[in-house]
């Protein structure tokens, strides 16, 4: 089962090393990986997504939460969450994958002769499936964030 | 007064009461190395190999509870402690190594000695750090100390580069009151839930085992254990890092349990109905396979690291915080509790378990029956090493056959003398281990057992006892084999040795130990050993190589049988299953 992990780290040098080092030493895999600093700066969130049991993700957030320089770790999959990838495509003349993408709140940023580069987001997902759906013919490039998420509600992940 | 880099790290580490620091100089750690030369408040062992620093400073923190320091130059210096590093990681040791580095601005140049240490170290240490400001070197060197004795302990790398250190640059020491870290703060207390709920448990137990690992000792928490059982009266075992953890000689205790344990505690964990696991983490030597562990036991289980809890096995019970308080807890709810434990059961109990170690048990006078045997077998050199030292002596060993002989035929009676690698089972710990033991503990008896083939990985530092007159006393198990490879060569590969033998390239382990400056003894005969062991006792100043050539064909038993065994699945000896 897909599942979203949301790490609160120290914005230290190494730091991202550690856990994606983790995930690999103990023979997970990560699927999409999202990284950036949040509130003054010394703190990274990281959203991680990656498959498997109760018990693996149970593992997971063990050994991710003994990383010293790691504040907090959420599995947003646990509870009710919101979560969003945003793509970035660059695409021949197709009026099909111009069609796609403007149903997931797509944006033009670039036109000229031979190719177009439109923004999208939506849910993995929804993100996933219209990705398939644009066909390989006039795909030239796709760019994207990995998930993020938030928990709904109350539960924030902060110090 | 302003420090340089050098003398800040020295100042921080007097300050963190480091007697000892065992290293190898080199190039990216000059710096700090005139600095030592400049101070008194520690002493510097040079070894003879990065790799001995590391099981140096490892064997000084296991026997004293402090953590140990080790110090390396950058590139090959800092690649040979890896080993050690990875050692300390997995038995929880506290260590802090600290290596030399490139100058900053030489890092990622490919330069001369140049490796990322924090990078090749990062899945084998707690935590590491790499000075960037000549400045922060007093509060890094704090935080390490801090973090690799805390919580579930390990080692800690500080990767220093070279213009960190600069005489010419002079900066303030500061040294912190109190160390607190936003995103490092470990659990002390148990949940006070938790520990109802596990009291009522284990006091409503009619098979209930005690199963104690080397957190009992990390923790310092053998008194509390001897405590609780005083009021459990449950048989107790201790893994092979627990050994010493819990009396031998207590009529409750059962030896080890696991892969070599014995035929009771094997017995005894298959069969309990509540295992109250203190600091241990059912590694895969203890289980065997864990869907056939234990099947009608509830599990009671209480570590610092809740990463240990329901890791292989899951726990029932889970306690999350430091083993000494969290007994104190369960003790203090025993005693208050109005449950009685069901002293009829517990008698019957208790009665299997006797069985069970008359008829399969170890036997530990064999050096009463095999006085006239030709071959002297290995298990009877143990037992003549532990009357030859009343059990007191601080034992290390390498890994292999003469490493389980100790754990199951010397009776540990005290934590923390049993000093040997378990997680990660590394050959060449033992001698290097040794010396950081002697050096802690001068006027004790310090025992380093051995085979012929670990010996040889570590058999520099021969010399490094010499330089610091560590008379160690090393019994040198030889059966002129891989011993526990070739034993499961004999058992599963159909007795084809391949690549486990070399006894015609042997050296003479008596002129060796001379060459280094030490006294060398060989033991060929059964009616030689004990007078043998007593004249090397007897040697106080000396260093004594002591070579006994025992039986090759012996096999360490019992021994779980696997893959698809349960505990109670054995060999009790060869070509026979319990």
């Amino acid at each position: 089962m897909k599942r979203i992990i949301s790490i609160l780290i120290e914005n230290k040098p190494g730091a991202l090393a550690r856990v994606v080092g983790l995930f690999h030493q103990r023979g997970y895999n990560i699927e999409t990986l999202n990284v950036g600093p949040v509130f003054d700066g010394s703190f990274s969130r990281m959203t991680v997504t990656t498959r498997g049991s109760e018990n693996d993700v149970e593992q997971i957030t063990k050994q991710i939460n003994k990383i010293i320089d790691v504040i907090k770790v959420s599995d947003l999959t646990e509870g009710d969450h919101h979560e969003y990838e945003f793509i970035m495509i660059k695409f021949k003349h197709s009026e099909k994958i111009q069609k796609i993408l403007k149903s997931l709140n797509g944006k033009i940023h670039e036109k000229n002769n031979d190719a177009m580069v439109m923004s999208a987001w939506g849910s993995s997902s929804d993100i996933e499936e219209a990705i398939k759906s644009m066909g390989k013919v006039n795909l030239l490039e796709v760019a994207r964030s990995g998930s993020i998420g938030l928990h709904e509600g109350e539960k924030v992940l902060k110090i | 007064m302003k420090l340089s880099g050098g003398d800040l790290l020295m100042r921080a580490l007097k300050d963190e009461g480091v007697k000892f620091i065992f290293g190898y100089p080199g190039g990216a750690a000059l710096h700090i190395y005139d600095s030592i030369f400049k101070q008194k408040a520690f002493e510097h062992i040079l070894v003879r190999h990065e790799q001995g620093a590391t099981h140096a400073a490892d064997g000084y923190s296991r026997a004293t509870g402090k953590p140990g320091v080790a110090l390396v130059t950058s590139g090959p210096g800092a690649t040979n402690a890896i080993t050690g590093l990875a050692t300390a990681f997995m038995d929880s040791i506290p260590l802090v190594v600290i290596s030399g580095q490139v100058q900053s601005h030489l890092i990622g140049t490919d330069s001369f000695q140049e490796t990322d240490m924090i990078g090749i170290s990062r899945p084998i240490v707690k935590h590491s750090f790499i000075v960037q400001n000549t400045q922060d070197i007093p509060r890094i060197v704090q935080e390490a100390f801090h973090i690799a004795t805390t919580g579930r302990p390990g080692p800690v790398v500080i990767d220093i580069p070279k213009d960190k250190t600069d005489p010419s640059q002079l900066f303030e020491y500061k040294r912190a009151k109190e160390i607190s870290l936003r995103s490092y703060q470990p659990r002390v207390f148990p949940h006070p839930g938790q520990i109802k709920k596990a009291s009522k448990k284990i006091l409503s137990a009619e098979r209930p085992v005690i199963y104690a690992g080397g957190g009992v000792i990390l923790g310092n928490a053998h008194k509390e254990l001897i405590a609780l059982n005083k009021l459990l009266k449950a048989p107790v075992t201790n893994t092979l890092m627990g050994l010493g953890a819990y009396p031998a000689k207590d009529k409750y205790f059962m030896g080890m349990l696991g892969m070599h344990g014995t035929y009771q505690a094997n017995m005894a964990m298959h069969n309990a109905d509540v295992i109250i696991a203190i600091g241990a983490r059912f590694d895969d030597r203890i289980t065997n396979t864990p869907s056939m562990f234990a099947p009608n036991a509830k599990i009671v289980h209480i570590d610092v690291d809740p990463a240990s809890i329901s890791k292989i096995i899951n726990a029932d019970i889970p306690i999350v915080g430091q083993v000494k308080e969290s007994l104190i807890a369960l003790i203090k709810e025993i005693k208050r509790s109005k449950i009685k434990i069901d002293s009829e059961a517990l008698d019957q109990w208790n009665m299997q378990i006797s069985q069970w170690r008359e008829k399969h048990g170890l036997d530990h006078d064999l050096y009463l029956s095999k006085i006239k045997s030709s071959m002297i077998a290995p298990q009877v050199v143990v037992q003549e090493l532990y009357h030859a030292t009343q059990g007191n002596a601080f034992v290390t060993s390498d890994v292999g056959q003469h490493q389980m002989f100790v754990a199951q035929y010397y009776h540990f009676n005290k934590p923390r003398r049993w000093i040997n690698s378990g997680g990660l089972g590394t050959m060449g710990f033992g001698l290097p281990a040794a010396m950081g033991v002697k050096l802690a503990f001068p006027k004790q008896e310090v025992v380093c057992v051995t085979g012929e083939g670990s010996i040889q990985m570590c058999i520099q530092e021969l010399s490094t006892c010499l330089q610091y007159n560590l008379p160690i006393k090393i019994i040198n198990i030889n059966n002129e084999a891989l011993g526990m490879v070739r034993q499961w060569q004999d058992m599963n590969y159909g007795g084809r040795h391949s690549a486990s033998t070399y006894s015609d390239s042997l050296p003479d382990f008596v002129k060796l130990a001379q060459s280094y400056g030490h006294v060398g003894m060989k033991v060929t005969k059964q009616s030689q050993l004990k007078k043998t062991l007593e004249k090397a006792f007897a040697m106080k100043d000396r260093l004594v190589f002591i070579d006994v050539y025992v039986d090759p064909n012996e096999h360490v038993y019992p021994m779980l049988v696997a893959p698809n065994g349960s505990m109670q699945d054995m060999w009790i000896k060869k070509n026979t299953k319990a």
